[in-house]
């Protein structure tokens, strides 16, 4: 028993530091690798522009609810003005970061994993190694360059919408006066709270898309699975390894700024 | 138990002037032993090739050349110079003077034909864009897929691939070219067609080929020097004509096993002849 408690904590601490290597080595990458920002245009369109509907539309749904929720909240108490307030914080601190980061999860990072899986599969990474190519600065080094982008950039996005559509649901459906909304918006956000937002993007797109590409990388390792078995099982550990190290990370990061 | 050598171990005719020389190189996983300390010898400019039964540990040894193994000891010599892949420098050198072609070719499906051979240049060298496209597209036409160069290579048939495979292998004039079961899964024309080919561009280009197979006689005919892989370790080491005449018992067991398989089935026919 306590053996295998150890073994098992021993092979997880193996893990982290391997993690911690193979995400040191893609960024040490970056000095190494030619012809780079050609593939950091290419992974800025997988992460950016494809994934710019499912944040537009997460954005606009989670912007009314918040809307729809905090005006009967408020309501309660007579302080329906607050409504921008409470939308706008509640983007810009938590929600925005966490929720694009998930999304961009859901969609960039689970088809970089299954790619790099796929890749690890019918050898093309070992085909890139054999030819004196680092796979790491080749393959991982662009994406991580361009999460350093996108998650910024598609939470300002999310942030947007979604005031949006706190606006929609408050001021439209609910007769909360536009100007008020939109004023307590511009007096609630003060620059911690977008530096906060944009430090947890950052974080958080480094992390995740370093796990999915770690998970996919390295899916010949998966115990008891080969083939596209393999790829399946890197795919998802990749999706609920970064999902969890999000909201971890998002707990770590806002209890040492509050 | 592995049989003991053959008396004569090397090709009298190519002893010295070795490309690639290999000593007591070992590998294996979870315990198990799969090569229990290879030493060979590959001549420069030669078609050297590997043959072994399947689980031989052919692939591992190509692997362990190639750094993509880890061998666990031995020593594996380069021009004349013990490499040491631990030795970023070492490695990188070496490795941009040799080339690997894979079982299952290993081209990069989201390249196009033309891509999949500029990248090791992209990728490597310090060339220009023309000096590039102009060295990827002779290799593309050396292998007769020039017009195929905008393909993806899953519009391709296998043999293109297989072509597209050797130009990426080629593109960058290397040495020493490896070859892992290059004719795996394929019909006899077909294995034929690749051996030739192999065969015509190192005839045409001037590299090194280190080759494992399986398939004996096309080995026999287009190789200049031939090794038997045998539960982890070279049984035989000589020319093909040595190898046909060899005594070695396992030479022999490999090299009439169709033989064999022949005279098993005209027992189970008389058999059958006499039951009937």
């Amino acid at each position: 028993m306590v053996g295998s408690v150890g073994s098992f904590t021993l092979d997880k601490v193996r893990g982290l530091g391997d993690f911690a290597l193979f995400t040191g080595r893609s960024l040490g990458a970056v000095f190494a690798t030619r012809r780079l920002w050609a593939r950091v245009a290419r992974a800025l369109y997988e992460q950016g522009f494809r994934c710019l509907p499912v944040i537009l539309i997460v954005g606009t749904f989670t912007g009314l609810v918040l809307g729809l929720q905090g005006y009967y909240v408020l309501n309660r108490f007579g302080s329906e003005a607050l409504l921008g307030v409470l939308v706008s914080l509640s983007l810009v601190r938590e929600m925005a970061p966490v929720l694009a980061a998930l999304m961009l999860v859901g969609q960039a990072g689970s088809a970089l994993a299954a790619e790099l899986g796929i890749q690890r599969n019918s050898e093309q990474i070992a085909a890139l190694e054999t030819m004196g190519i680092s796979s790491c600065g080749y393959l991982v080094t662009p994406r991580l360059l361009a999460a350093l982008f996108v998650f910024p950039a598609q939470t300002a996005l999310f942030v947007a919408v979604g005031l949006w559509g706190g606006s929609l649901s408050g001021s439209l459906l609910l007769g909360v006066d536009p100007g008020v909304y939109w004023a307590s918006v511009q007096r609630a956000v003060e620059s911690e709270d977008v530096r906060e937002c944009l430090l947890k993007a950052v974080t958080f797109g480094l992390l995740t898309i370093s796990i999915c590409a770690y998970q996919g990388f390295h899916a010949h390792r998966i115990r008891g699975a080969t083939g596209a078995r393999a790829v399946s099982s890197a795919t998802t550990k990749a999706v609920v390894i970064s999902s969890i190290a999000v909201l971890a990370a998002d707990y770590v990061i806002t209890s040492f700024l509050i | 138990m592995t049989p003991p050598l053959p008396s004569r171990s090397k090709p009298s005719s190519q002893t010295g002037n070795f490309l690639l020389e290999v000593n007591g190189l070992q590998k294996g996983f979870g315990g198990r032993p799969v090569l229990g300390g290879v030493s060979l010898s590959v001549p420069r400019g030669s078609l050297f090739t590997v043959l072994g039964p399947s689980g031989a540990g052919k692939s591992v040894l190509l692997k362990c050349l190639a750094n993509i193994e880890k061998p666990d000891a031995g020593r594996i010599s380069f021009e004349g110079r013990t490499l040491d892949f631990r030795d970023p420098a070492s490695r990188d050198s070496f490795l941009r003077r040799c080339s690997f072609l894979f079982q299952g070719n290993a081209l990069f499906d989201s390249l196009t034909a033309f891509r999949n051979v500029a990248l090791p240049l992209e990728q490597t060298t310090s060339l220009g864009r023309g000096e590039i496209r102009f060295r990827a597209m002779e290799a593309l036409e050396q292998l007769e897929l020039g017009d195929y160069a905008g393909h993806y290579p899953g519009m391709l048939s296998g043999g293109m691939q297989k072509r597209l495979a050797l130009a990426r292998a080629i593109v960058t004039r290397p040495e020493m070219v490896f070859f892992d079961e290059p004719t795996a899964g394929l019909d006899p024309l077909r294995r034929n067609a690749v051996f030739a080919m192999i065969a015509k561009y190192q005839a045409l280009v001037g590299f090194t080929a280190l080759i494992v197979t399986h398939d004996i006689v096309e080995a026999l005919v287009a190789s200049d020097t031939v090794a038997l892989l045998h539960q982890g370790e070279i049984c035989f080491y000589g020319t093909p004509d040595e190898f046909a005449s060899s005594a070695h018992p396992v030479v022999q067991s490999f090299r009439d096993s169709p033989a064999a398989l022949r005279s098993t089935l005209d027992g189970l026919r008389g058999g059958e002849v006499a039951t009937e």
